[in-house]
């Protein structure tokens, strides 16, 4: 990107074209572009390093607008003045990398001393609880989970959460199935487990799973989920491929909804907070 | 929601009617519309600059600026243009002339490889064929127990020799399960691998070694219907590394436009031979170039 001496139209094109191929979006790529040329044209700049600079600039302010992007994980009091476990519900579309993000956050809370607990809330896809109680074995963390397939989501959730305040857990995360936005039914049925939770412990966070290879969809991904469960955080799978997930960018603007954690392998430590910096730079890479 | 793009033409062009050649300015507006909604699409950016051009050139045609409605007909000619893209040299599932059959399937993490498994053994045994399934990914946490489950549901044997969860080889596991067919009269063989990144070599490879150990009649590319402009790279990397006959789409019951299909397409050449449409075994169907290309258009 931007190599040679000064700039003409080609330039441009080449610029924007980074924007589009990292699934920046066609709207916020012609915003980007519109604010550089303006900023360009205001220093009077035609070194393709200082555009650089500046795109790079233009991109952290759109990505890093100061949110907060800690992990609620503590325990709560509750309208009962008791006190409840924290319950982490992890949502998404099919595959995206929900189950294994539930295992390596395990993981990241074990190493961080508190006691965890799972729910295997996917009663549906073949496998999935045993999938998780692997992922339980893996970093030393109980499993709940229905004594059969096809059980009720929401009852093992809420099970779940009863066994975490039972034992005095720190917190409980929840692994849902996948689900595609435009299925209501389905979405529905992700309301009435978080409404079934909540009446355990307060909700402390909602975790969208968002596969970074996803193109335009993943904003409707991300309007749909939070309008069906409140989603306060992303977590931007398969990050370690190819693929630079732009579409958060758009995602955290228009939703106002933070990136807090990375996916960067299939491993239990392949888990990493968001680092807006690294994400811009690997973007224009 | 955005209007369609049909829509956002006619807009374009309601004052136009009649007045015969199209301006710069309307051919402009038009070229720009098209390229949004290729764009919104998740078509690869190489492609719409090729649309694009081609749209260009066809609007301030006799054919576009003397129809009844200009905008309806560069829709309709692009189209057109995708349905020939995304159908060219679409064909049924090759068999081998002496069975088994060997079907490969491969691609990225979560494309939905192992439910298809499910799918295409159900499918075939309802063909009349007697297939068998083969748990060659022993690497996704019970990645095993889940061909199983999908195996029992449609009705059909896995071939399972190895529990995974990291421990196996893959490799083996193929070249067994196809001798087995072959020693138990099964004629099809679905070898369910790993999902890998384009960009990881050493898994690059092992999908390569299962290819040469089974030598397959068809290797499908698993792809899900949404995803952005990684296709074209990811596409690439799987035609370069394993190989692959056809290509998957999956999760098409969802709302993605779907353009990844025609990247796919026009980067390795591969056709599209099957639509995979939810989470049940019958949930799959052949793929449909036309309402595929109207899909992408928003139509
Ligand atoms: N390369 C890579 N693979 C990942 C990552 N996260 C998950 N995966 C893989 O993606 C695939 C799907 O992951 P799962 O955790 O099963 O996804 P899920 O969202 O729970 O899937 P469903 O429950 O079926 O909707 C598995 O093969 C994972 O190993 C990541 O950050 N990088
Ligand atoms: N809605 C929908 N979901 C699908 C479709 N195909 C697969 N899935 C779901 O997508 C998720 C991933 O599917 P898998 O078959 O496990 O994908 P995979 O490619 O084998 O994944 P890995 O082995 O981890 O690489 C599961 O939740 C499936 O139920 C489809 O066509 N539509
Ligand atoms: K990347
Ligand atoms: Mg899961
Ligand atoms: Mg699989």
């Amino acid at each position: 990107l931007l190599s040679r001496g000064d700039l003409d139209e080609s330039d441009w094109e080449e610029i924007e074209e980074t924007l589009l191929l990292a699934d920046i979006g066609s709207g916020p790529t012609d915003e980007l572009m519109t604010a550089l040329r303006t900023r360009v044209k205001v220093l009077g700049t035609t070194d393709p390093e200082q555009v650089r600079a500046l795109l790079r600039e233009e991109l952290l302010t759109l990505v890093d607008s100061g949110m907060d992007r800690r992990l609620a994980v503590s325990p709560v009091t509750g309208d009962d003045g008791e006190p409840h476990p924290a319950t982490v519900l992890v949502v998404g579309v099919n595959g995206t990398g929900k189950t294994t993000t539930v295992g390596k956050l395990a993981r990241v809370l074990v190493a961080e001393d508190k006691d965890v607990l799972l729910g295997a809330a996917d009663t549906f896809r073949a496998a999935a609880a045993d999938q998780l109680s692997t992922w339980g074995e893996r970093v030393g963390v109980s499993v709940v989970r229905a004594d059969r397939e096809g059980a009720d989501p929401a009852s093992v959730a809420f099970d779940a959460v009863k066994a975490g305040r039972e034992n005095g857990v720190d917190t409980v995360l929840v692994d849902t199935a996948g689900r595609l936005q435009n299925k209501a039914g389905l979405m529905d049925e992700l309301g009435k487990i978080r409404r079934v939770i909540s009446r355990h412990a307060p909700v402390s966070e909602v975790l969208l799973v968002l596969d970074a290879t996803t193109g335009q969809n993943g904003m409707r991904q991300a309007q749909v989920f939070s309008e069906a469960v409140d989603v306060t955080g992303i977590v931007l799978t398969k990050l370690d491929g190819t693929a630079k997930g732009g579409i958060v960018v758009a995602v955290q603007r228009e939703l106002g909804v933070p990136v807090k954690f990375v996916g960067l392998g299939e491993g239990p430590d392949d888990l990493a907070p968001f680092d807006a910096a690294g994400f811009v730079d690997a973007l224009l890479d | 929601m955005f209007a369609s793009l049909s829509d956002r033409l006619s807009a374009t062009f309601k004052s136009l009617r009649g007045k015969g050649r199209l301006t710069e300015a309307d051919i402009s507006t038009t070229v720009s519309e098209i390229r949004r909604a290729l764009l919104d699409a998740d078509v690869a950016v190489p492609a719409v600059r090729a649309f694009t051009a081609a749209v260009r050139e066809r609007a301030g045609s006799a054919e576009v600026s003397q129809a009844l409605n200009p905008s309806q007909q560069i829709v309709k000619i692009v189209h057109e243009q995708l349905v020939e893209i995304l159908g060219g040299d679409s064909r049924e599932l090759t068999f081998a002339k002496r069975p088994p059959t060997v079907i490969m399937l491969a691609g990225l993490q979560g494309a939905g490889k192992t439910t298809l498994a499910g799918k295409l053994g159900a499918w075939l045994k309802e063909q009349g064929h007697t297939p068998l399934l083969v748990a060659s990914d022993l690497q996704r946490p019970n990645a095993v127990n889940q061909l199983e489950v999908v195996g029992e549901r449609a009705g059909v044997h896995v071939w399972a020799p190895e529990r995974g969860n990291g421990v196996g080889d893959p490799i083996q596991v193929a070249r067994s399960g196809v001798e087995h067919a072959r020693e138990k009269f099964y004629d099809v063989v679905v070898v369910d691998t790993a999902g890998r990144l384009g960009v990881d070599a050493e898994m690059m490879q092992q999908a390569a070694d299962i290819r040469d150990a089974v030598s397959p009649d068809e290797t499908l590319f698993v792809l899900d219907a949404m995803i952005g402009q990684d296709a074209v790279t990811t596409a690439q990397a799987f035609a370069d590394g394993v190989g692959f006959t056809g290509v998957v789409l999956s999760k098409l019951d969802g709302d993605a436009r779907g353009g990844a299909a025609l990247s796919v397409r026009t980067v390795t050449g591969a056709p599209v031979l099957f639509a995979s449409t939810g989470e049940k075994l019958g949930d799959f169907e052949r793929f449909h170039p036309d309402r595929m290309a109207s899909r992408i258009l928003d139509m």
